[in-house]
């Protein structure tokens, strides 16, 4: 066996602090083969961005670093930051999280591509760097990269600047790149994009990827090989298909359970994977998972298990009970048993008054130059226009990227003032016919739930305060707003003791319950939930998942769920309302938009969307949208989704000439409704393969 | 071009926080490091988080002792001295430090260590007073201007930006007159006259410094109007004053306490600045910047009459420096970790 | 990005318009040049003190906003030499601030310059050598030097200049004055002029750098962390070429806005300066000015740093675009 590109043994990573330290990564092992696509996935503090920083040698001084790393047989911990320096850019390459924050403000792409270059060839010409950097912006797929090799990196999308980021790290071929959360902060369709061209640039470069996320998804369309990190350690390891088929180790399992997936969301419950990972400043003796992993033995809460290769096929666990597992005497069903799904039953819609309507809503914000001499110099069509309904008990999904225009509408709706255009009705009433009193009446009916379980509450406030912050507006009594308090917090699952504990005591997901608990307090109608879950680890989404819609069903709640992620909307909505640039473009109850999606736009959001299942990921035929979001300032004739549309570019002229002239109303197609010329035409997208890597010019 | 659009809020609500960036990390783990300590189960209120990290700045020990013993001195150094302020030796002109003048005496026979504690007390009791108007001022303007935006903002921009034409120091010499002579106050504030001179001192330099520091809090409460449980509050139907009260005046609180600690710096320098051309305190009182100016004629001949005052001023400004820096890096988590 | 300068100019045109106006209006508030002609001996007949007030314009008799309404009719109206009237000597203010300001310049651009030169470099040397004994002697001095107001700084090193004099027996640093009168040819005349702005320049110098590294310092704490400092190392840069190609270059932006907003210290220490080693410039104008009650003088004083600002902040404003090509539209 040739020798391994990368091989780390026993990692040990520690940030000294004053109590002895964090021990952010725990003896980690693995090798990677040249060529080879190496998947490391984990939740947020899980080790798995440090332990590569530190094979890039990029942690920070204070850091304590033990084991070995060695790159083609040569130790990396022993070098200097200047042998180091030759290694890196030229023979392993990083691409971060962040790719705004990643590259230098004030330098040009080119400019940045350059340096990759000159740094390792001193005798370079300015003139060959030039070209090279041309070349690389082209290969990575952006449009006229003569132009935009001389653009700052602000002039860049976020996407963009993530395949410049990509364009860097192949600048000299390297034989390993490491991309840590390449897309995390990046939208779907954008995402999809970019895993197209870190595939692309393995190609060219034939390097070895280690690919770090938090999104099974991602992991399951395009490793070789996973390996799973919990706590500072990695806890399983094999061939892709078989760890996402037949995981072994508790926490793959449940991971693999909660994770919503479009497929299979709305037949099946996810499974809560309770508890949070332990404080890598004071881990207790034994399996770090112990305290969540319903399978818990004696032995678990004192050994720590290592990473074992014990049945020689190539997988490796750390678990007491992995032959159990693996002999299949222990099933996954067993340790994660699923909960019960019910079908909901809606009540016939046609007798009922919705508690929101939403007729031609539209906000537009002004755009200002200058800043002592302000003025209007355009304005950002954030939400242009919608409808939509949601009746008494139903959820409605809104979903959409980033700057849809979706958060502003439920933001609108909470501010219950007149909109701007159009009109909106809450419970009945037009909120703009309502006096002052009435209107403050009325924030009892509506609540919200924001995405940031951090930024919702107010750091300095008990929590008791906090939940009870709503009754305060309505004069309610002390001791009534105690009681209701302590019954919110046992209806959102958290103990009554936790009244005067203050929010940093708690984690996310808890502190998303007290949010939950907040809005609940006024007893509303409707609940507007702008991404309850997105900003949570995956395995603590289930659980506040499951909650939610219990607690729908329990009090007969209204929600306006808003989020960009399809599968979570799929499991939770009643019906779902695509948005775009501001506009509905496609309006349907869930099961009808998910199964016969009849926009371009929805087509390619559903195909953009990852699904945690390698064997499903190989085979999709995925329909990539070409550049990126327009500017909502803009001012778009005919339909604003043409310039990205894959049907758009398969059209004759005439139809085409009918999208780029006339802005499509919204239609009534079967039971959804459509805002697109073409419907008839979309058919098309299921024949043909569109490889929308090629540049369309600009 | 600044483009100032007010973005729909989107775009940060669709990145995922999943992030696993060192910084946080740490930061996040020193945090709940402190704060489920095993000494206690209690809820941990971030002014003793504060209070921990700042007893462990060096800066803070060496600023609090300095400022501490200078503060002792003035307040106390008369129990050891037989002589009162003003009161002149006549056997002894021009005397060096001595076991009888310990920190000698001027021209006239006056001491200086009786001068010193008097001068020390006037400018300490300017500085303390003037630097939490300032400061008051600055968070309600601050605050107001950023949670109202509009008209007000402007105003408070205008403001701000007149300063960076028009250095505070000018504007202090323009209404020094009526320091100096209370009689010189215009019409309009002649109620004021019955203030001794440091009284109107210190309005004037509380008056005319509160400025940058409005800026920081108008930009702090910018974005905490965008915070997720301030517009929470806002849809319960809170009203704004209440927010102010309950949501932003305590989350910019930290900032206010950096800056009355740097401003006492500021503003004692203002008054010795000013005192030292005349401006300022006038003989008979004594403040350290008239003491500087009498000590300056003789800085060579008699240094001691200039040495010690300047020293005390320096000491005591440093010391206040000192104490406020570690208060910056103790309140500001992120000031000091992960650096590379 | 011309357009936008130019735009950021009138803006401050606007200030600094404003700002003289309202200084003017508030020296006729708080000053009272009556007073120096009344307790003379023999008394001036009131009549007389009218005639001289109103003459300078200045006779508090008249309202306040009228005043300033002849006075800004002046400025708009009279000849460029007469515009800011005449002081209460008689002498024209804008005759007096010409042959002022170059002495006042010559002090406070060298010295501004070299403070921010001293004080970026330190900055920077600090950040890079975090917590090591040389960043601590660095930010213990400055801590030092940014509590030594200027005029204490100027008198302690008027006592060392005296004091290395007496040692080596003869004036090798003569610091009283702008210059020594009586010397003769251009060589030993610039020779004696530099010597004379030594004492000074260093003052004001260390006065500023102290607070640039300072402020330098904690910018490039920020930026040390930044992620783009961590790609340009991934790309194969070494740690110090990274701190100093992309970490510096970020550093410079914000101070660049910082310099225009220190300037007036600066401005201010200066004027500090000129008293104590006895220049007959602009400070010293302004500061004798408040002594006397001189409302013209001071409005002209005001008028002269309101412009000199002016232009530092439209020059930070160049500079900052310069730096940061996100506001180069």
């Amino acid at each position: 066996m040739p020798e391994p590109l990368l091989q780390v043994k026993d990692l040990t990573v520690t940030f000294p602090n004053s109590r002895g330290g964090v021990r952010a990564v725990r003896g980690v092992d693995y090798t990677v083969d040249e060529g080879e696509f190496l998947g490391i996935v984990g939740e947020s503090g899980s080790g798995k961005s440090v332990s590569s920083l530190a094979v890039m040698g990029l942690l920070p001084s204070s850091a304590k670093i033990d084991g070995d790393i060695t790159f083609r047989g040569d130790s990396l911990l022993g070098m200097s930051d200047r042998q180091l320096s030759r290694l890196r850019g030229r023979e392993m390459a990083m691409i971060f999280q962040d790719p705004l924050s990643a590259l230098t403000p004030v330098y040009t792409v080119g400019q940045q591509i350059q340096e990759a270059l000159t740094l390792h060839d001193k005798n370079l010409q300015k003139r060959t760097a030039e070209k090279r950097a041309v070349e690389l912006l082209k290969i990575v797929g952006i449009p006229a990269p003569e132009r935009r090799v001389k653009a700052f990196p602000h002039e860049f999308s976020g996407g963009m600047r993530q395949r410049a980021m990509i364009a860097i790290a192949i600048a000299n071929d390297p034989t390993l790149i490491i991309a840590d959360e390449p897309t995390t902060a990046l939208d779907v369709t954008i995402q999809a994009q970019i895993l197209e061209v870190l595939q692309k640039a393995k190609e060219v470069t034939g390097a070895a990827v280690v690919l770090i996320t938090h999104d099974l998804g991602v992991v399951a369309g395009n490793v070789d090989r996973v390996a799973v990190m919990y706590a500072g350690k990695l806890v399983e390891k094999g061939p892709v298909d078989e760890v996402f088929h037949t995981p072994r180790m508790p926490y793959t399992m449940g991971l693999l359970r909660s994770v919503p997936n479009m497929l299979t969301a709305g037949k099946e419950r996810l499974v809560p994977l309770e508890g949070r990972p332990p404080n890598l400043a004071e881990l207790p003796p034994g399996c770090p998972f112990a305290d969540r992993c319903p399978a818990v033995q004696d032995r678990c809460r004192t050994t720590e298990p290592e990473l074992l290769a014990e049945l020689g096929d190539g997988r490796e666990v750390a678990c007491h009970r992995a032959d159990e597992i693996a002999a299949g005497t222990l099933k996954p069903n067993d340790i994660f048993p699923r909960p019960p799904h019910e079908e909901r039953e809606l009540k016939e819609s046609d007798t009922l008054n919705p508690v929101v309507r939403a007729q031609d809503l539209v906000r537009h914000f002004p755009l200002y130059k200058g800043s002592v001499f302000r003025r209007v110099v355009g304005s950002v069509k954030a939400v242009d226009g919608v409808d939509f309904e949601v009746l008494p008990g139903e959820t409605l999904g809104l979903v959409g990227e980033s700057g849809s225009g979706k958060s502003t509408t439920a933001l609108e709706i909470m501010e219950l003032v007149t909109p701007q255009r159009g009109s909106l009705e809450v419970a009945g009433k037009d909120v703009g016919t309502l006096s002052k009193a009435q209107r403050l009446q009325m924030r009892q009916d509506v609540q919200i739930v924001f995405q940031d379980p951090m930024a919702a509450v107010d750091p300095r406030m008990p929590v008791g305060d906090i939940i009870a912050e709503p009754l305060t507006v309505h004069k309610v009594p002390r001791a009534e707003r105690t009681r209701r308090v302590l019954e919110m917090l046992d209806l959102v699952g958290l103990a009554p003791e936790m009244t005067d504990r203050y929010p940093h005591e708690f984690s996310g997901g808890q502190r998303q319950r007290i949010g939950i608990a907040r809005s609940l307090i006024t007893n509303p109608k409707v609940l507007v939930l702008d991404e309850p879950v997105s900003a949570l680890d995956v395995s603590v989404q289930a659980g506040v998942m499951n909650l939610l819609e219990d607690l729908r069903d329990r009090l007969g709640l209204s929600y306006l769920f808003v989020a960009h992620d399809l599968a979570i909307i799929r499991e939770i909505a009643d019906k779902i309302a695509v948005m775009y640039l501001g506009r509905i473009v496609e309006y349907g109850p869930v099961k009808e938009v998910y199964e016969t999606p009849r926009h371009p736009y929805t087509r390619a959001l559903m195909s953009a969307v990852p699904v945690p299942d390698p064997a499903i990921e190989r085979e999709r035929q995925r329909i990539l949208l070409t550049g990126d979001l327009p500017s909502p300032t803009e001012d778009i004739p005919g339909c604003n989704f043409a310039s990205r549309c894959p049907l758009f570019r398969m059209l004759d002229e005439d139809r085409q000439a009918r999208c780029l002239g006339e802005d499509p109303a919204a239609v009534p197609h079967g039971g959804s409704t459509v805002a697109c010329h073409h419907v008839d035409q979309i058919g098309q997208l299921d024949d043909v393969d569109i490889s929308a890597l090629s540049p369309t010019g600009d | 071009m600044s483009m100032n659009a007010q973005q729909p809020a989107d775009h940060s609500a669709d990145l995922s926080q999943d992030l696993e960036p060192t910084a946080s990390l740490i930061a996040a783990t020193t945090d709940r490091d402190s704060a489920e300590g095993p000494s206690s189960h209690r809820p941990i209120s971030r002014g003793r988080l504060v209070w921990r990290r700042l007893k462990t700045k060096p800066n803070f020990y060496i600023g609090g002792v300095m400022v501490a013993l200078i503060v002792a001195f003035a307040l106390f150094g008369d129990f050891f001295n037989i002589y009162a302020q003003g009161q002149q030796d006549t056997f002894n002109f021009n005397s060096p430090p001595s076991g009888q003048h310990f920190f000698g005496t001027d021209a006239i026979g006056v001491d200086l260590y009786a001068s010193m504690t008097s001068a020390l007390r006037k400018s300490l009791l300017i500085g303390f007073l003037a630097a939490p108007t300032a400061t008051l001022i600055a968070a309600i303007m601050g605050s107001l201007a950023g949670y109202l935006g509009g008209p007000f903002e402007m105003f408070t921009n205008w403001l701000i930006n007149l300063l960076l034409v028009l250095p505070v120091f000018y504007v202090l010499m323009i209404v020094s007159p009526a320091i100096a002579d209370p009689s010189n106050l215009p019409a309009a504030l002649q109620w004021l006259g019955f203030l001794p001179a440091w009284g109107l001192l210190v309005l004037a330099i509380g008056f005319f410094s509160w400025m940058i520091m409005a800026q920081i809090v108008k930009n702090q409460t910018k974005s905490l109007k965008e915070r997720e449980y301030v517009k929470a509050a806002r849809f319960m139907g809170v009203s704004t004053p209440t927010i102010l009260r309950r949501h932003i005046i305590p989350n910019v609180a930290s900032l206010l306490i950096i800056d009355g600690a740097l401003g006492v710096a500021m503003a004692i320098l203002a008054e010795t600045s000013l005192s030292f051309f005349g401006l300022g305190i006038q003989a008979p009182d004594v403040s350290l910047g008239t003491l500087l100016q009498d000590g300056t004629g003789a800085a060579v001949t008699r240094p001691w009459l200039f040495v010690i005052p300047a020293s005390f001023l320096i000491a005591l400004l440093t010391g206040v420096a000192l104490v406020g820096d570690a208060l910056r890096d103790a309140i500001d988590p992120t000031s000091e970790v992960n650096r590379a | 990005m011309i357009k936008y300068i130019l735009r950021r100019f009138v803006n401050y045109l606007i200030l600094t318009v404003v700002a003289t106006v309202f200084a003017y209006i508030a020296a006729s508030l708080f000053f009272f040049p009556r007073r120096r002609y009344l307790g003379v001996n023999p008394p001036i007949p009131e009549d007389s003190i009218d005639g001289i007030l109103s003459a300078y314009g200045v006779n508090d008799k008249d309202p306040v906003l009228l005043r300033t309404w002849w006075w800004i009719e002046r400025v708009l109206f009279e000849p460029l030499s007469q515009k800011l009237g005449q002081d209460l000597n008689g002498d024209w203010v804008v005759l007096e601030i010409i042959s002022r300001a170059g002495l006042s310049l010559r002090l406070l651009l060298l010295g501004a310059l070299l403070a921010a030169i001293l004080g970026v470099a330190l900055g920077v040397w600090g950040a890079v050598r975090q917590y090591k004994a040389s960043d601590q002697f660095v930010s213990y001095s400055s801590f030092i030097l940014i509590s030594t107001p200027t005029f204490v700084g100027g008198v302690i090193l008027m006592i060392v200049a005296t004091n290395v004099n007496d040692l080596i027996g003869f004036q090798a640093i003569r610091f009283t004055g702008p210059s020594t009168p009586g010397i003769d040819g251009f060589f030993p005349q610039v020779w004696d002029g530099f010597v004379h702005l030594l004492l000074p320049t260093i003052a004001l110098m260390l006065f500023g750098a102290a607070s640039y590294s300072r402020y330098q310092r904690s910018l490039m704490l920020d930026v040390l962390g930044s992620d783009f400092i961590r790609t340009a190392r991934a790309k194969g840069a070494t740690r110090n070429h990274a701190l100093v190609k992309h970490g510096v270059r970020v550093a410079l932006i914000p101070m660049s806005t910082y310099f225009a907003y220190s300037f007036g210290t600066l401005v201010a220490g200066s004027a500090f300066l000129e008293i104590i080693f006895s220049w007959e410039g602009m400070g010293k104008y302004g500061i004798v000015a408040v002594q006397t009650s001189d409302v013209n003088a001071l409005a002209g004083n005001v008028c002269f740093t309101a412009v000199l600002l002016l232009f530092s902040s439209t020059l930070s404003e160049v500079l900052y675009a310069a730096l940061d090509p996100r506001v180069r539209v």
